[in-house]
């Protein structure tokens, strides 16, 4: 044997592992069936709601100018649509939780200010805010998730209560409800550090980033409204370590508590197994500048910038999301919960016209506020970070504060940079 | 007769690199190569991309803001008294284990079993049902049933949800000390059936009681290097903790500021939405340095690989 012969053997391992990590690489290439480039592919996250899979399916397959293949994918979206637009084998067309404004910068997704622009007015103004960049429209907002306070009627009359309408009576009403059974609210096993987030700054009359793009909160009444969320936590009215999480109502139903926050998505729920002994409240507004606040967020439809048939896909973005307002309408309503995007559909909805469905309704058009596209995640950590231990170790909210100022500031500096 | 060269006698050579090379280039593809890139990320501003430009070179920034963040340090700090807590905790546990075990006549393979067996079930889902079960808030919690039992407590502990006491050490700590004592129990159990017999006799003769002088003169310092391999390994375990702490205290929404050790800030930092690659590795390279001069130091405490002679 020689030296040659060893080395052909390792190259013939080498080529082997090589031959493997190509096919593994080729068995994913983000476009189902077809074969490279044979049709726009469309992505998904996973809904949790039966049919919706069959519905975006059955939109695509309406499509008749191109073929357009849809991907359903479970896990980590977020990060798997991070990753898959680095390269070539990413979606065409994908909804986002966004489009994030490293994504925008990055230049990974495309402008679709012509495609919006004709309906534009007609868009839920707070969830399109976030979608422009520049005076240019990045995503198409599809639905709108919303979250709200469900309380129990019966529970409130009981302790004779009225529904909280500022955020004194709501810690006040939370007090009276607490039994040794029951607790008066639930914000989320955290005391609500996750699921508030700027809630209680709106409900102030103040923002995260203002319009001017400067931090919104810098004043003397986001220490006074948190104060008081940190009184909710004090008092020992808040329920905590429930079994499940504020994002389902199953503590709210089992009468762990008599008020929890959560979203738009449960009222099916709820509604089933409390019929009329239900009502839903705004977050209630703070001092004299305060308004009722709503969360409210879409996720958009984006094309991406690596895609090979830009055009194509821009066009049929604009055919799903703004012209079909049949499939709009389907989508939103006929599977999940949520509001259309677009005003005019929420409108006519029957299933929102009354009762507790028509009041979120209301809230989300009159109050709802998106987390703007200047809020970057770090900025989040760093305001959630202060947000707990001003309500669990009871820390100084204007110090705290002034943390978390700096931190944004300093962001601000960064995005802007670039 | 170069080719003889090559190949060593009795082609030992060749046979070295037919067993050791692929090791070789899975070690360096998938070990040394990311580590060597992340090193190399550190000194960039890289957000969202591996492959940052020549214009986003921040020479030691990312190093600085990482020390000068007070959540990274503070990480730290939660790192430190993990550590305090769960390896004084694992080792006595799991030495009074072996003890116990160790004297039993009959069922000793059983109890041996027994304490082992949490050791093969995952961090996961015994995080899962530490949170979900035992110490959850509400009154039918088992942890706070069982103290509604004895009197004591409101029975609404929020074990996870509270700072002040931070009963949340109570619960990553338990978790822990259920999954691993039955394992170094093993470890244990293996010195304790080396040591010799004839060292208890002659301890019997010279006058010295069975129970703790027996103890603390023969059995403890005959478990000397069991001793050392234990802790060695339960602190580098304590500086790999991620599972737990992940799974019991982290949420949709993110991740509480309390009990968040140096890899799950990391995770966040790097991973999250945010996608700061470079300062993420900077903060790994950090980390890094600290295990190795933690071992090091470790090592020459303990007198590690130093034989008896010495």
């Amino acid at each position: 044997m020689t030296g040659i012969e060893r080395r052909r053997l390792l190259a013939a391992g080498g080529g082997a592992a090589l031959a493997g990590l190509v096919s593994a690489c080729g068995a994913n290439t983000g476009r189902g069936g077809g074969g490279s480039g044979s049709g726009i592919s469309q992505w998904y996250h996973q809904y949790g709601e039966p049919g919706t899979a069959q519905a975006v399916k059955r939109y695509a397959a309406a499509y008749k100018k191109a073929h357009v293949s849809v991907q359903w994918r479970p896990g980590d979206y977020d990060r798997q649509t991070a990753a898959a637009l680095l390269t070539d084998s990413g979606p065409d067309v994908f909804e986002v939780n966004g489009p994030l404004l490293d994504q925008i910068q990055g230049g990974q997704v495309v402008d679709l200010t012509a495609e919006v622009e004709p309906v534009k007015d007609d868009f839920n103004q707070a969830v399109l805010a976030p979608k422009i960049w520049q005076g240019k429209i990045w995503g198409i907002p599809q639905v709108i998730d919303m979250q709200m306070l469900y309380y129990r009627k019966s529970a409130l009359k009981d302790a004779g209560v009225e529904p909280p309408s500022s955020v004194d009576e709501l810690v006040d009403a939370a007090g009276k409800l607490t039994t040794k059974k029951s607790k008066g609210l639930f914000l989320g096993n955290d005391g609500g550090v996750g699921v508030l987030s700027g809630t209680p700054l709106f409900a102030a009359g103040l923002s995260l980033i203002d319009e001017d793009g400067k931090v919104g909160f810098d004043d003397p009444a986001a220490a006074r409204v948190l104060g008081k969320i940190r009184q909710l936590y004090a008092d020992k009215s808040l329920l905590l370590g429930a079994p499940t999480d504020w994002s389902d109502p199953a503590a709210f139903l089992q009468g762990l508590t008599a008020m929890q926050w959560s979203g738009l998505w449960a009222l099916p729920q709820i509604k089933k197994a409390l019929g009329d002994d239900f009502g839903v409240l705004p977050f209630p507004k703070e001092g004299s500048g305060g308004k009722p606040a709503v969360p409210v967020g879409a996720y958009g439809s984006a094309v991406s910038a690596r895609s090979k048939r830009k055009a194509e896909a821009k066009a049929f973005a604009k055919w799903l999301w703004v012209e079909r307002t049949d499939f709009q309408q389907d989508f939103a309503l006929s599977y999940g919960f949520h509001i259309p995007a677009r005003i005019s559909l929420a409108k006519k909805a029957k299933q929102l016209q009354e009762g507790a469905a028509a009041d979120a309704v209301r809230f989300a058009t009159e109050h709802g506020h998106a987390e703007p596209l200047l809020w970057t995640t770090a900025d989040r950590t760093a305001y959630q970070d202060a947000l707990s231990r001003i309500i669990k170790d009871g820390a100084n909210p204007e110090t705290e504060l002034k943390g978390v100022v700096r931190k944004v500031n300093a962001e601000l500096q960064r995005v802007k940079r670039t | 007769m170069g080719a003889g060269r090559i190949l060593g006698p009795q082609r030992r050579n060749l046979w070295f690199w037919v067993f050791v090379g692929p090791f070789v280039v899975g070690l360096g593809l998938f070990t040394y190569v990311p580590l060597a890139w992340s090193v190399y990320l550190s000194f960039f501003d890289a957000h969202n991309t591996v492959s940052p430009s020549g214009s986003d070179f921040v020479g030691l920034g990312n190093y600085g803001a990482m020390l000068g963040d007070g959540a990274f340090l503070s990480s730290l700090g939660t790192f430190l008294v993990f550590t305090a807590f769960i390896v004084p905790a694992t080792y006595a546990l799991s030495l009074g284990l072996a003890l116990m075990v160790n004297r039993l006549r009959i069922a000793q393979a059983f109890f041996r079993s027994v304490f082992f067996l949490p050791t093969a079930c995952s961090y996961v889902v015994a995080a899962v049902i530490w949170k979900l079960s035992i110490f959850n808030g509400v009154r039918f919690g088992l942890a706070n049933t069982v103290l509604g039992w004895l009197g004591g407590g409101s029975g609404d502990i929020a074990w996870l949800s509270t700072t002040d006491p931070p009963w949340y050490w109570l619960v990553i700590v338990t978790v822990r000390l259920w999954l691993q004592a039955g394992f170094y129990m093993i470890l244990f159990l293996a010195g304790l059936q080396r040591i010799s017999p004839q060292l208890y006799e002659a301890a019997a003769v010279d006058g010295a009681r069975p129970g703790w002088q027996t103890f603390r003169h023969i059995t403890f310092p005959q478990l000397r290097a069991t001793s050392v391999a234990v802790v060695l390994l339960l602190v580098i375990n304590a500086f790999q903790a991620f599972d737990e702490f992940y799974n019991l205290l982290s949420d949709a929404r993110g991740y509480p500021p309390y009990a968040r050790p140096p890899l799950v800030y990391l995770y966040y930092t790097a991973l999250g939405q945010d996608q700061n690659l470079g300062l993420g590795s900077a903060g790994a390279v950090i980390l890094a340095l600290i295990i190795a001069v933690a071992t090091v130091l470790q090592a020459r405490w303990f007198g590690l690989g130093r034989t008896r002679e010495d």
